[in-house]
């Protein structure tokens, strides 16, 4: 069965063709059925695959197959050609299983919606192009995937598009990202040009086989990673993730939580040969995501929409991912991914249970004491919750803590205190979150429709998605347990261009202790912020007034860009249209237009409309026919 | 015997007949008629060349010039006959409404 590996991605976009095409017609039932179903399917070729590859022991290489020819240039070469090897296998096993959980969760929550067959269209197009992406074996397959997530991303996030706010969000989403990719194609034409070949093999030799300079290997990292940080919302390119929000909920759970959100981490990791060359651009790569990881959660401190926290979250765990490829940890990295995208997942669907049961609602402030009425949503949203803080034995505290001992042994300080104080940012503000939700008076207007659980097909995945936030943690141990500890580790050992040094056990034992603290502090100020004493938070913004606003108002980095680019292109654009559009381009138009009128105006005077007039031009012609004949 | 240059000069002069009375009259009867004129000088020129040159192709083409001349004279006259009943003339410097 695994070698039918390559269904994996068809599958999906199978089903995503007959939804697009026949969906307006099938029933609601077959609707709820085949988007599922096509998911499942390759979630169950994505487990043989795995454990083929799981099989074959470390160093094996992955399976690979070549469907069709695609681009064939003199030397360049590219088809359409399948691998999977162990980081496409672990991708793929995430997608397909979160997606999974997230389409039937989908079933109960989309159930009233006038659009459902196109949601489910879009979300296994979706699932078709992100598999295309992790499972591409060359870099411009994976740039394909890359793009149709990103159509797919806007697709979903304005998917109720007679919502102007979602329309605009999903134009945002899709500009942003189009800054973005420019800097990615450049970095990818670069590479093509140096290297002269797609394939990611290829590439990540190429480094080492004197193919590609340093200052080049640099750039062309630096680039790439400008891509990344578009999709991945990083600094500077993450403002269109918050407003992605507006898409459903399950959507920001599977796309800007889950798997696409975090596919410049997988790139980083793909091209971890390129990224490992060039300690600059690494450099960058972990920088970026350290300082991403502190601010999106020093703004998530003072949301209060409860998908808009969870969105800040994301932006600063994607930040921690990068804080683990950028010191060459890219197996802490991918585990990162791996329990992010389980435990944030769970907070989303979560998060839509709770919206779902409050008719929509999203206000943290006007919510408070649910706990009592969603004894299902409640003690799933804490699994999720202690797992993000990173509290022992859940599966974020060992990810997390992987990132952070490897950022301590590789002698990168500073990035470490940036990812310890996210960690007690990461706790505050979650448990912020859990307090105003689910503790407290209830702040919901009397006159609100009465609160009710989900139905069963929400309520399971989430519990299955608890169940996994909780146990996921453990094929990652800490080495400190023994050298075979981090199964997680050793199934990708020697993928990555960059092998991992490892500290002394009782140094790990703090970096643990350390870390432990920080989400045990991190909970307890929360503690006493929103349920001891209740006042606080007010008394503190009050004390610091401008550092209120700041945070509140998000740095202001929208108003920024609005006020340094988004305006000077309209107005550039407007002045473009006044003087250019109207002027040259219609007066080209209509000064054709008119020159053709004064042309026929012109020849009318021939036509007279009189018989001999015309004999005669016939007779003239006749003779100078015969003139110039016989001449 | 006489020489077939004779019938050509004939020709010329029939055929010039022709053009003139199609300049100089204005009734779309005549002028019709003067083209018929025309068609049978050329008709005339064909049967000189051809005995000029003792073949057969010249006279078998003035069979199909006479037979497609009978039929352009029956369609032709319809018209003249239908333009008359429509404007009560066949005056041609009267009909030009035929213009842009």
């Amino acid at each position: 069965m695994a070698d039918a590996f390559w269904l994996i991605p068809l599958i999906p976009g199978a089903s995503a063709l007959v939804l697009l095409l026949f969906g307006s017609r099938m029933s609601r039932r077959g609707v709820s059925w085949q988007g599922p179903l096509a998911v499942l399917a390759s979630f169950i070729l994505s487990i043989a695959g795995f454990v083929r590859l799981a099989q074959a022991g470390p160093g094996a290489s992955g399976l690979a197959k070549t469907l069709l020819p695609w681009i064939a240039s003199g030397s360049f070469v590219t088809n359409f050609a399948f691998a999977f090897d162990r980081l496409s296998a672990v991708m793929a096993l995430v997608v397909t299983g979160v997606g999974l959980l997230i389409h039937a969760y989908s079933v109960g929550y989309m159930a009233e919606d006038k659009a459902y067959a196109r949601y489910f269209a879009f979300l296994n197009l979706f699932t078709f192009f992100m598999l295309v992406l992790v499972m591409a074996s060359d870099i411009v397959l994976m740039f394909v995937g890359w793009e149709g997530v990103g159509l797919c991303s806007y697709l979903l996030i304005g998917f109720w598009f007679d919502r102007p706010a979602a329309a605009k969000a999903g134009m945002k989403a899709f500009l942003v990202n189009r800054v973005g990719d420019a800097a990615f194609i450049i970095g990818l034409l670069f590479l093509l040009v140096t290297v002269g070949s797609s394939s990611f093999a290829t590439i990540n030799a190429a480094p080492a086989a004197g193919l590609i300079g340093p200052g080049l290997a640099t750039l062309i990292a630096i680039l790439l990673f400008v891509g990344a940080t578009g999709k991945s919302a990083q600094i500077p390119l993450y403002v269109w993730l918050p407003d992605a929000m507006e898409g459903p909920t399950p959507v920001s759970a599977l796309i800007h939580a889950a798997t696409m959100v975090t596919a410049g981490v997988y790139m980083v990791s793909r091209l971890s040969g390129l990224f490992a060359a060039s300690p600059a651009a690494s450099a960058v790569v972990a920088w970026t995501g350290g300082l991403t990881a502190v601010y999106a959660a020093t703004i998530a401190l003072v949301q209060t929409d409860i998908k808009r926290v969870l969105a800040y979250s994301t932006i600063s765990q994607i930040g921690y991912m990068f804080l683990g490829c950028g010191v060459g940890a890219y197996a802490a990295g991918m585990f990162h991914l791996v329990t992010h995208a389980f435990f944030k997942s769970l907070l989303f669907l979560a998060a839509g249970s709770v919206i779902h049961a409050l008719g929509g609602e999203q206000d943290m402030r006007r919510m408070g004491g649910l706990k009592k009425h969603l004894p299902v949503t409640f003690p799933v949203f804490l699994v999720g919750a202690l797992a993000i803080a990173g509290v022992p034995f859940l599966s974020g505290f060992f990810s997390k803590d992987t990132i952070l001992a490897m950022d301590f042994a590789g002698h990168h300080y500073v990035l470490y205190g940036l990812g310890l104080a996210g960690a007690i940012l990461t706790a505050f503000y979650m448990f912020r979150l859990v307090y105003l939700t689910f503790y407290g008076d209830p702040r919901l207007p009397e006159t609100h429709a009465p609160i009710h659980e989900s139905p069963r097909t929400m309520t399971v995945p989430l519990v299955i998605l608890a169940v996994f936030s909780a146990l996921a943690g453990f094929v990652g141990l800490p080495v400190l347990l023994g050298e075979k500890a981090n199964l997680f580790e050793r199934f990708f050992k020697g993928a990555f261009g960059q092998e991992v040094h490892h500290l002394a056990a009782s140094t790990e034992a703090l970096l643990i202790l350390a870390a432990t603290l920080a989400a045990l502090a991190g909970i307890y100020l929360a503690f006493v912020f929103y349920r001891r004493s209740p006042g606080l938070p007010a008394r503190s913004a009050a004390r610091f007034p401008r550092l209120y606003r700041l945070l509140v108002g998000k740095y202001y980095v929208d108003e920024a860009y609005n006020a340094v680019i988004v305006r000077p292109l309209i107005r550039g654009a407007g002045e473009v249209y006044t003087h250019f559009d109207l002027k040259v381009v219609d007066g080209a138009l209509n000064g054709s237009a008119a020159a053709a009128r004064g042309a026929g105006k012109a020849l009318n005077i021939l036509q007279s409309g009189l018989l001999r007039d015309y004999a005669l031009a016939f007779l003239l012609g006749v003779i100078i026919f015969l003139g110039v004949l016989l001449l | 015997m006489i020489p077939p240059l004779a019938f050509l000069l004939l020709a010329v002069l029939l055929f010039g007949l022709g053009v003139l009375a199609f300049f100089v009259k204005k009734d779309l009867l005549t002028q019709f008629m003067a083209v018929e004129i025309m068609l049978n000088a050329g008709n005339l020129a064909f049967l000189a060349l051809a005995k000029a040159f003792g073949r057969a192709e010249g006279q078998a083409l003035v069979l199909f010039v006479i037979t497609v001349a009978a039929a352009e004279a029956v369609i032709g006259l319809a018209i003249i006959v239908l333009v008359f009943r429509q404007r009560r003339s066949i005056r041609t410097d009267e009909l030009k409404d035929l213009k842009g």
